[in-house]
């Protein structure tokens, strides 16, 4: 790693004030972060640490809305979030990563196949930062870019509670990542498709397969669908085929599930 | 250079770190706690598993600096100060639950971060809760028999497949 300085900041108000210097970056529960200073990839001059924020911690639910810190571990989102979120939430890395790892630095980060861009898309979510409020289907922009700009924190994410939901993830064993992953939630006024880990422009909305489950909820309603090939991610793990296929058939499982 | 301070296995403890010092070299190279082992270096192994705050981390990706104030309990808090080992240590000791060592104080540490949330977990939970920590001798059985047996339970019906 290059050295950097190291601050730790107890409000947003402070750590806001810290990244407006040059080259300064936010540091959440580091689990990707780190890693990728371990191989030099990044050289920030200052890390700016999010873990003391008290107003950027807990999970909450009420009047149908789940809110959680931007602050809040993958462990504590899998403790006290509504049961889907909070299923997806335990099946991130290993124990010890979940208790290091947040929400708002999965979210900053928009690994294409990181777990929560695909609740956060079924969930009618809301991005909220230090200064406005993103809504999650303008939120993901592609492999790692997002609607953040320089130096903006995500203090916390806002969900609307659905009727039913499930998510179902392919788990590439080595990564522990999702090689697709796909959450499905139902609410009064229509059904929502996220998914993970299978498009070449990250994390999207499966409309066909949204389009057809309004109509009839049931995995049967989305026999015959087929996602194109040609945008898919392909690696040594999955081709752009076998991608396409996957999320057909874990899009089922999901409805089937919830 | 600032100087980080903390609370490791009971005991006050500070020393000097840059920005970038991982916890697991602040323990091994600053404080001398080399039962934290490094395997990886890149959070695959969990040999560098240790508690901060009540909870298991890798130590090879958390800074010193983010230790700041914390509890932080390593494996050589885990025996009693005569050398009495622990439940879980007695445990692996008598079920041949290592083979070449290194990764066990990654393993002990996180089999008792799972027994203190769970006290009597399943052999389904205990393989699951050590996913994040990787043994290249023993293939696992004797290292979820131990865990079995260090939380009380029947280990006999655990066989080798």
């Amino acid at each position: 790693m290059y050295n950097f300085e190291f601050e730790n900041p107890s409000s947003i108000a402070e750590a806001v004030a810290a990244l407006a210097e040059e080259e300064a970056q936010a540091l959440g529960g580091g689990q990707t972060l780190i890693p990728t200073l371990k191989q030099r990839l990044a050289m920030p001059s200052k890390l700016v640490s999010l873990a003391g924020i008290a107003e950027m911690k807990g999970v909450s639910i009420a009047d149908g809305m789940l809110t959680i810190g931007g602050g809040a571990t993958h462990a504590e989102v899998a403790a006290e979030a509504c049961p889907p979120l909070a299923a997806l939430a335990g099946q991130i890395g290993d124990p010890a990563v979940r208790n290091r790892g947040t929400i708002g630095g999965s979210l900053a980060n928009n690994d294409p196949a990181a777990d929560y861009p695909a609740a956060m898309l079924a969930l009618k979510s809301t991005i909220v930062t230090n200064n406005r409020e993103i809504a999650g289907d303008d939120y993901f922009q592609g492999l790692f870019e997002t609607a953040l700009e320089e130096g903006e924190i995500i203090t916390s994410v806002r969900c609307e509670i659905p009727e039913g939901a499930n998510y179902q993830k392919f788990v590439q064993p080595a990564s522990r990542f999702a090689l697709v992953g796909v959450f499905v939630a139902k609410y009064a006024d229509g059904v929502r498709v996220g998914v993970t880990g299978a498009s070449e422009e990250g994390a999207f909305r499966w409309d066909e397969a949204e389009v057809a489950l309004n109509s009839n909820f049931s995995a049967a309603a989305l026999e015959g669908l087929a996602l194109d090939a040609e945008g898919m991610m392909a690696d040594i793990h999955g081709s752009k085929a076998y991608r396409a296929h996957l999320v057909g058939v874990l899009t089922k499982r999901a409805v089937s599930a919830v | 250079m600032t100087k980080v301070s903390m609370t490791v296995n009971g005991k006050a403890a500070s020393g000097e770190a840059e920005g970038r010092t991982l916890l697991s070299s602040f323990l091994r190279e600053e404080l001398g706690l080399t039962g934290t082992h490094v395997g990886c270096d890149t959070s695959q192994c969990g040999a560098c598993v240790v508690h901060v705050n009540g909870v298991a981390v890798k130590s090879c990706t958390m800074l010193a600096a983010e230790a700041e104030g914390a509890e932080v309990a390593t494996i050589e808090g885990q025996a009693a100060p005569d050398g009495t080992l622990n439940v879980i240590q007695q445990a692996f000791q008598d079920h041949h639950g290592l083979q070449c060592g290194f990764c066990t104080p990654g393993m002990v540490m996180s089999a008792a971060a799972l027994l203190k949330d769970n006290p009597k977990p399943s052999e389904q939970e205990i393989r699951e809760y050590l996913e994040g920590n990787l043994c290249r001798c023993t293939g696992y059985h004797n290292i979820v028999k131990a865990i079995l047996a260090a939380s009380g339970q029947d280990a006999s019906a655990i066989a080798a497949e």
